[in-house]
C-alpha cells in the first residue's frame, strides 16, 4: 500500500505543544491530559491549556482511570492529578525509582519500587508485598481489589486486603507489562523474550503468543473484550480472546507497515484500533474490513502515548520527541 | 550509531578503588555530564550528576542459552534514563566488588532497546596492587573481573615494592594479555585512557595483539626467576611468565584465508558447548574470496560479528582468534581452528 492510498483525517488533528517525551496521554472526563517525562502535566486542548509541574524530576510511568492520572517519577513520588490540575502525593519512596503504577476500582492505586509492590485502597490504607524480583507491570482485576504484578519467572496475583498467600502464575523468563481481560478470565504478560504469555483463570492453563521481533510494550483490549491488540511487530498483532482464548488460533495483523508498532489503543465502542509506530505515524484501522485511515504522517520519534476519550470521538497521541496531537473525528 | 550513549562499566574487587576512580571521573573538569548507576548510595559526593541506585538483578534469558544472563535492572534503568535524553552524555555503571561482569556486558548484546540507545564502551577493572595476587587465589570474582577487562587500573602501586609490582603484573598478564594496563596511585590515570575506549566497536578492533607494550615505562628485564628460558620476546617487557591454572588466554593464527562455511559452524558450535568457560573472544579473519575483514567478538555464548573495512594491499591476509577463559583446551581450539583454513 502506498501512502497516497490512505484516506486521511490529518486535517482534523490539532497539534499540541508537548515539548518533551510524552509519557502518557489520557482523557480525564472530557479533558485531554498529557504527562511529559520532564515532570509537567498539560491539561486541556489547543484552545486553552494549563500546565502543572507534578514532579521536579522525570516521570517514568503513568496510568489513568478516566477520572485521575497517576504518575511515578525518579524522585520516588507517586502523584495523583485530577482534571482541575490539583495534585496529591500518594507516596514518597525517597528517591527510589517508581517502576510501575496501576489504578483500580474505588480509587485504588498500586505502585512498585524494586521488589516491593504497594497497594493503596480508596481510603488511603497501604499494603505491601515483596516479590521474588522487581516488578515492571501492575494491573488490577476488572472486579474486586486484586492486583497482578509481573516479575522474573512469572506473575503474582494478590488480594491486598486479605492475608492469604498470593497466588503465583509461573512461567520461566522475565515478565514486563501485564493486563487483565475485561471479563477477568485471562491474565496476559509481555516478556523480555519478545513474546506474550497468558494464563487462563482459574485453571492457570498456559497460552504462548510468540513471533514478535521486539518487545511488546503496549496492550489494549477491545471494548467487547473479545480481542487483545499488541505492539512490537511491523503491524498491530490482535489475538482472539472470545471463547477459549487464542490457543490454536492465528492472530489478526492490522496496519502492516515496514515500521514497528509502539502503541495500540482500541476504540471504546467500535472495532477500530488506533496504532502508533516507531516513526511517529498514527493510523486507525477498522477490524471488520481492514480499512485504514491516516491520523498522522510522522516525522521523527516513536509514538509513546495514545488514548481515546470515553465516547470514542477524540484520540490523543504523543511522541518521544515531544510532539502531540488531538484528533476529533468528523461528524461525531 | 554516533548518538548512542557510551556506557563504561567499572568493576573491581572490594577495596580496590572503584569509588575513588568514579569520584575522579565525576569531579574532573571535562565538561561531560554523567549518569551513574551505583549499588550503594552515599559514597559519591557530586550533586550535579544523575545517580541511580541499582539492584544487580541478574536473570537468565529463557532462550535456551544457559549462560545467557542479563541485568534486568539495567534494562529498566537505561530505558528510564532515555527519558532524560540530552541531559547527560555518558553512563557509568559501578558494579559491586563481587559482581561478575558478564551479565552487564550481555545486557548490551541481548536487549534490543538497550542496544538501540546505548553502546558498551569498555569494561574497566580497578585492581589493588597489594592484594590482587592473593585475591586471584581465593576469589573467583576477582579473576573474572581481570579476565573480562578492556582496561585495568593497577592501583595503589605506592604500597608495593617494584618486585611485587612486577609479580602482580605478570599474574594479570597470565590471565588477560589484551587489556590496556595502567599503573596508578589513587586511580590517577588520564581519563582519556579510561573513558571513550570503543573497546566493543567492531570497527575499532584493529589488532588483537597482546598489549604488553602498553605497560609503559618498565623496560628493565627480570632475570631472577628460575624458569627464565633466556629467549624473551622483547614484547614481554621483562614480565615473569606466570601461568594461571584456571584462567588463560589462547591466541591462534592462520597465515592465510579461512573458509567461512567451515569457520561459522565451528565457532558457533564451540561457544554453544564451551560458552560457560569462554569469557571473552575476538577474531579478525580473512574469509576466502572476501575483500573485507571479518571481525567478531563474543561474551560467553553470545557472538557479534560483521564484515568491516577492506584488507589493505600492504596488509598480509592472516586470520587470528583469541579466547580468554577457564580451563581452555588449547589443543582442541587449535585443531578446530586450523581445520577451518581455506
Amino acid at each position: 500500500m502506498t501512502a497516497a492510498s490512505f484516506e486521511t483525517l490529518t486535517q482534523h488533528v490539532a497539534d499540541l505543544p508537548a515539548g518533551d517525551f510524552v509519557a502518557h496521554a489520557a482523557f480525564l472526563g472530557k479533558v485531554p491530559v498529557l504527562a511529559m517525562s520532564d515532570g509537567r502535566i498539560r491539561i486541556g486542548d489547543a484552545s486553552g491549556a494549563r500546565e502543572v509541574q507534578a514532579h521536579d524530576a522525570t516521570i517514568l510511568v503513568a496510568a489513568d482511570d478516566a477520572t485521575r492520572l497517576v504518575t511515578g517519577g525518579d524522585d520516588g513520588k507517586v502523584i495523583a492529578i485530577d482534571a482541575s490540575g490539583s495534585l496529591a502525593t500518594l507516596a514518597d519512596e525517597k528517591g527510589r525509582w517508581i517502576d510501575a503504577v496501576a489504578l483500580g476500582a474505588s480509587g485504588a492505586t498500586a505502585w512498585s519500587v524494586g521488589k516491593r509492590v504497594n497497594a493503596r485502597d480508596g481510603k488511603g490504607r497501604v499494603k505491601s508485598l515483596d516479590l521474588p524480583s522487581s516488578s515492571r507491570g501492575l494491573c488490577f482485576a476488572p472486579k474486586g481489589y486484586r492486583l497482578a504484578a509481573t516479575h522474573a519467572n512469572g506473575t503474582t496475583l494478590w488480594f491486598p486486603a486479605v492475608s492469604a498467600e498470593p497466588e503465583r502464575l509461573e512461567w520461566k523468563g522475565s515478565h514486563l507489562d501485564v493486563t487483565w481481560s475485561p471479563d477477568g478470565r485471562f491474565v496476559v504478560s509481555s516478556m523480555q523474550e519478545n513474546q506474550l504469555h497468558g494464563w487462563k483463570l482459574p485453571e492457570k492453563t498456559h497460552m504462548r503468543m510468540s513471533g514478535y521481533p521486539a518487545k511488546t510494550r503496549s496492550l489494549s483490549w477491545s471494548g467487547d473484550g473479545a480481542w487483545l491488540a499488541t505492539s512490537g511487530a511491523e503491524a498491530a498483532i490482535i489475538w482472539p480472546f472470545s471463547g477459549t482464548g487464542p490457543t490454536g488460533k492465528a492472530p489478526r495483523e492490522c496496519g502492516v507497515r515496514p515500521k514497528r508498532t509502539t502503541q495500540v489503543a482500541f476504540h471504546p465502542k467500535a472495532l477500530v484500533l488506533a496504532i502508533g509506530y516507531e516513526d511517529g505515524w498514527v493510523l486507525l484501522v477498522r477490524l471488520t474490513d481492514a480499512a485504514e485511515l491516516m491520523v498522522r504522517r510522522g516525522t521523527g520519534g516513536p509514538v509513546t502515548a495514545l488514548a481515546w476519550d470515553g465516547a470514542g470521538q477524540r484520540l490523543l497521541f504523543g511522541t518521544e520527541d515531544g510532539a502531540a496531537g488531538l484528533l476529533t473525528l468528523p461528524g461525531g | 550509531m554516533s548518538d548512542k550513549i557510551p556506557v563504561t562499566v567499572l568493576t573491581g574487587y572490594l577495596g580496590a578503588g572503584k569509588t575513588t576512580l568514579l569520584n575522579r571521573i565525576l569531579s574532573e573538569n571535562h565538561g561531560k555530564r554523567y549518569a551513574v548507576i551505583v549499588n550503594e548510595f552515599g559514597e559519591i559526593g557530586i550533586d550535579n550528576e544523575i545517580v541511580v541506585g541499582a539492584d544487580e538483578e541478574v536473570f537468565e534469558m529463557n532462550n535456551g542459552c544457559i549462560c545467557c544472563t542479563v541485568r534486568g535492572d539495567l534494562i529498566r534503568i537505561v530505558e528510564g534514563l532515555m527519558r532524560r535524553k540530552g541531559r547527560f552524555d555518558a553512563i557509568i555503571i559501578e558494579t559491586t566488588g563481587l559482581a561478575d561482569p558478564a551479565p552487564v556486558a550481555q545486557t548490551f548484546f541481548v536487549d534490543q532497546d538497550v542496544q538501540d540507545r546505548a553502546r558498551l564502551d569498555a569494561i574497566v577493572t580497578v585492581a589493588d596492587a597489594k592484594w590482587l595476587s592473593a585475591r586471584l587465589k581465593d576469589a573467583p570474582e576477582a579473576k573474572n573481573q581481570i579476565a573480562f577487562a578492556d582496561v585495568i587500573l593497577l592501583n595503589k602501586t605506592d604500597l608495593v615494592t617494584p618486585a611485587e609490582l612486577e609479580a602482580v603484573k605478570g599474574r594479570i598478564r597470565a590471565i588477560n594479555p589484551y587489556a590496556r594496563m595502567i599503573t596508578t596511585q589513587k586511580c590517577n590515570a588520564p581519563l582519556d585512557e579510561v573513558l571513550d575506549r570503543h573497546a566493543f566497536d567492531l570497527e575499532r578492533i584493529l589488532e588483537i595483539e597482546p598489549a604488553f607494550l602498553d605497560d609503559g615505562h618498565d623496560h628493565h628485564h627480570d632475570h631472577d626467576h628460575g624458569d627464565d628460558h633466556g629467549h624473551h620476546h622483547h614484547h614481554h617487557g621483562g614480565l615473569k611468565h606466570y601461568h594461571d591454572e584456571e584462567m588463560q588466554s589462547v591466541a591462534i593464527r592462520i597465515d592465510g584465508d579461512v573458509d567461512p562455511d567451515k569457520f561459522m559452524p565451528w565457532i558457533n558450535d564451540l561457544v554453544q558447548r564451551r560458552g560457560p568457560d569462554i569469557l571473552r573472544s575476538k577474531g579478525i579473519l580473512a574469509f576466502k574470496n572476501e575483500p573485507k575483514r571479518f571481525v567478531y567478538q563474543g561474551v560467553h555464548m553470545i557472538l557479534d560479528g560483521d564484515l568491516q573495512r577492506d584488507w589493505r594491499p600492504d596488509e598480509p591476509r592472516v586470520s587470528t582468534i583469541v579466547f580468554i577463559g577457564r580451563h581452555l583446551d588449547e589443543k582442541e581450539l587449535r585443531e578446530g581452528f586450523t581445520a577451518c583454513a581455506a
